[in-house]
């Protein structure tokens, strides 16, 4: 990646990557404010709109930074959409309506989902199988076993835990405060951990990471398990947002692929070691308005989604194009 | 002394079997064990049905093969095969007339979109898995917006009979399906391609290498979009033979493409490029395909194929792993 040094403005500390967050969630922005004035939807551009806009950041905002985090570090994972389904329909299933079981129910997502990230971690470091193959297939098998036990809604989250989607604290949606802190708490673990330091070192070169005395398969594994756990909260909001899970959340939310386009969009680089969480939101930020802007401007859902992925491309290509070296 | 040499000798041997393609003796347990649960399978007449039902993933697989050895991904292959699905329905309208004329443009659309993929990978840069999954959201969009969301339509028959045909009564195979030409046709063109041509050795010298292929005069633009539209006109290939035994619908090839993918690496071509048969590939498509008939005979459903191809995938790709270590 020689080119980077001719690059200075791709050359910022890790964590921020101000090509992508200083240029994409600007011109989102902008967008929506102009998208907003000119179809006539002022209401847009209240305290409430906005809220709305950002909310439907939460369910591919809280997936996408685990995402960034094994993708920094060098692996993928090709499992969260089907690990958001089980977790949603986990934990409605546990819950079936009673409050008094939500503490079980979170329980034992994230007992589930550790289980999965552990899997996904071993089988790409000790077991060396290409990450997007290992979690393809880790994918698949959660996706047999969870349309063999059910095929529709399952059960029922308490209504108490719904709040986690609709209740506010003040103005603050919960769910907002949710994603807000949990990106802020990766990028700080990121930026002033030993763990962040590694997770760039292990993404960037493992093999040096390995001879500088880094327990690189700790490392990758410990990735795994972080992106597993965050797709279980997305599971999680989800459950409490429609009331119940059903097996099919998570894929028809596209939010395997969504969650690499977003983090690839915010400046992450998928051979690893460089990017972060901040560009991520950027991405997840642009993906919202586009929903959002679609939407008032009445775009039939045909051609947003042609739209959705002409964008994706050139998103990425905004700030690809002048790589001199070959890109996979 | 002697037991020592005993031991090594055990040992090499152990590595030459180990060496050879896993793909292979797995492929034969899987059709014995058809074999064993519907003993007709072993006619020339099963077989040849078996192939017929294998073909557009085997096709499908031949194609993602050549993105796969210059080292991208082509998940964009299953929105295609359903784009050719929808589109032939809706260009012939049932009108036998139409169907050469549909299956020009087809290609033609093959043709736009394999160079689209390649030039937006080679010149924009843009990582192939984002780049196909660009292509994949703009083709579902289309398949969608062409047909209004609800597909309607059928296909002529001459246009099916690519999928559907057979000649009786052929001596030594009893039937012959038009899709086992196809696929025979494909595989043929693409072992030519792969291990007869220089083309094919490029091809995987940029996988291995890109740089240093570039630098060693390759003309690795050319051969990356090459790579992109081989498998865009297989994905074609593949949608007009499932068109002869699949319905007209908006779910025709999806999830085709990782099927694909699965098959090739069962089939030991290694991701990220450089390596890659195509008798491994077409090997592994066969087994992936032998795999659902057999646990369809056993009577499990659908969802449990998913969880025993995930499982297989991780297998196949862990093996493929071992074996390079110990090589």
């Amino acid at each position: 990646m020689s080119d980077i040094a001719a690059r200075p403005h791709l050359r910022t500390r890790p964590g921020l990557r101000l090509s992508a967050t200083t240029v994409i969630a600007p011109l989102a922005a902008v967008a929506f404010v102009v998208t907003a004035l000119a179809t006539g939807e002022q209401a847009q551009l209240s305290w409430t709109g906005i809220s709305g806009l950002l909310e439907r950041m939460v369910a591919l905002g809280i997936v996408s930074i685990g995402q960034t985090l094994v993708i920094l570090a060098g692996s993928i994972d090709l499992s969260v959409a089907h690990l958001i389904s089980v977790a949603a329909v986990l934990s409605s299933w546990v819950m079936q309506g009673d409050p008094g079981r939500i503490l079980e129910a979170v329980a034992a997502v994230f007992a589930v989902c550790a289980v999965v990230g552990l899997v996904n971690g071993l089988l790409v470091a000790r077991l060396a199988v290409n990450p997007l193959i290992a979690t393809l297939g880790t994918g698949l098998i959660l996706k047999g076993l969870l349309s063999t036990s059910f095929d529709n809604f399952a059960g029922a989250v308490a209504p108490q835990f719904q709040f986690f989607a609709y209740g506010s604290i003040g103005p603050l949606p919960i769910s907002l405060l949710t994603l807000l802190i949990l990106a802020l708490a990766a990028s700080l673990m990121l930026r002033r951990t030993v763990f962040g330091a590694h997770l760039y070192a292990v993404g960037g070169n493992a093999a040096g990471a390995r001879l500088a005395g880094i327990r690189t398969e700790r490392v990758v594994v410990a990735g795994h398990i972080l992106c597993s756990l965050l797709a279980g909260v997305t599971g999680l909001y989800l459950a409490a947002r429609l009331g119940s899970g059903a097996p099919w959340v998570g894929k028809d939310g596209l939010y395997d692929l969504e969650s690499i386009a977003v983090a690839v969009i915010g400046g992450t680089f998928l051979t690893g070691g460089r990017g972060g969480v901040a560009g991520t939101l950027a991405g997840v930020f642009l993906f919202a308005v586009l929903d959002s802007a679609f939407t008032m401007i009445g775009i039939d859902p045909f051609f947003q989604q042609i739209l959705r992925g002409v964008i994706v491309v050139a998103a990425v290509a905004a700030y690809t194009f002048r790589t001199k070296a070959h890109v996979g | 002394m002697s037991a020592l040499h005993l031991k090594s000798d055990a040992k090499s041997r152990w590595r030459a079997l180990l060496r050879v393609n896993p793909v292979f003796p797995v492929l034969i347990l899987l059709m014995a064990g058809i074999a064993y649960y519907n003993p007709n399978f072993l006619e020339p007449a099963g077989l040849m049905n078996f192939l017929r039902r294998a073909a557009p993933l085997a096709v499908l697989t031949c194609g993602q093969l050549f993105v796969l050895i210059t080292g991208g991904f082509d998940l964009s292959a299953g929105a295609l095969v359903t784009l050719t699905v929808i589109g032939a329905s809706l260009i012939t309208m049932g009108d036998p007339a139409m169907a050469w004329p549909a299956i020009g443009v087809l290609y033609a659309i093959a043709l736009a979109v394999g160079t689209a993929n390649g030039l937006i990978v080679h010149r924009l840069k843009v990582p192939s898995i984002i780049t196909t999954l660009g292509m994949l959201l703009f083709l579902n969009g289309t398949a969608r917006a062409w047909s209004g969301g609800s597909p309607r339509g059928y296909l002529p028959e001459n246009f099916r009979a690519f999928g559907r045909f057979v000649w009786h009564g052929v001596p030594g195979v009893q039937i012959l399906p038009i899709a086992v030409l196809v696929l025979a046709a494909v595989v043929a063109v693409a072992a030519w391609l792969l291990h007869g041509t220089n083309f094919g050795k490029l091809a995987l010298a940029i996988g291995d290498n890109a740089r240093s292929a570039e630098l060693a005069g390759v003309p690795v633009g050319p051969l990356r979009v090459a790579a992109f539209v081989l498998s865009s006109l297989s994905a074609v290939t593949a949608g007009i033979l499932l068109g002869g035994f699949a319905g007209v619908s908006l779910g025709a090839g999806d999830g085709m493409d990782l099927e694909a993918i699965a098959a090739a690496v069962i089939g030991g071509t290694r991701l990220l490029g450089g390596r890659g048969t195509v008798a491994g590939a077409l090997a592994g498509a066969l087994t992936l395909y032998a795999l659902f008939t057999l646990l369809n005979l056993l009577g499990l459903p659908q969802p449990v194929r998913e969880s025993v191809q995930g499982v297989i995938l991780i297998a196949a790709a862990a093996a493929a792993w071992r074996q390079r270590r110990q090589a």
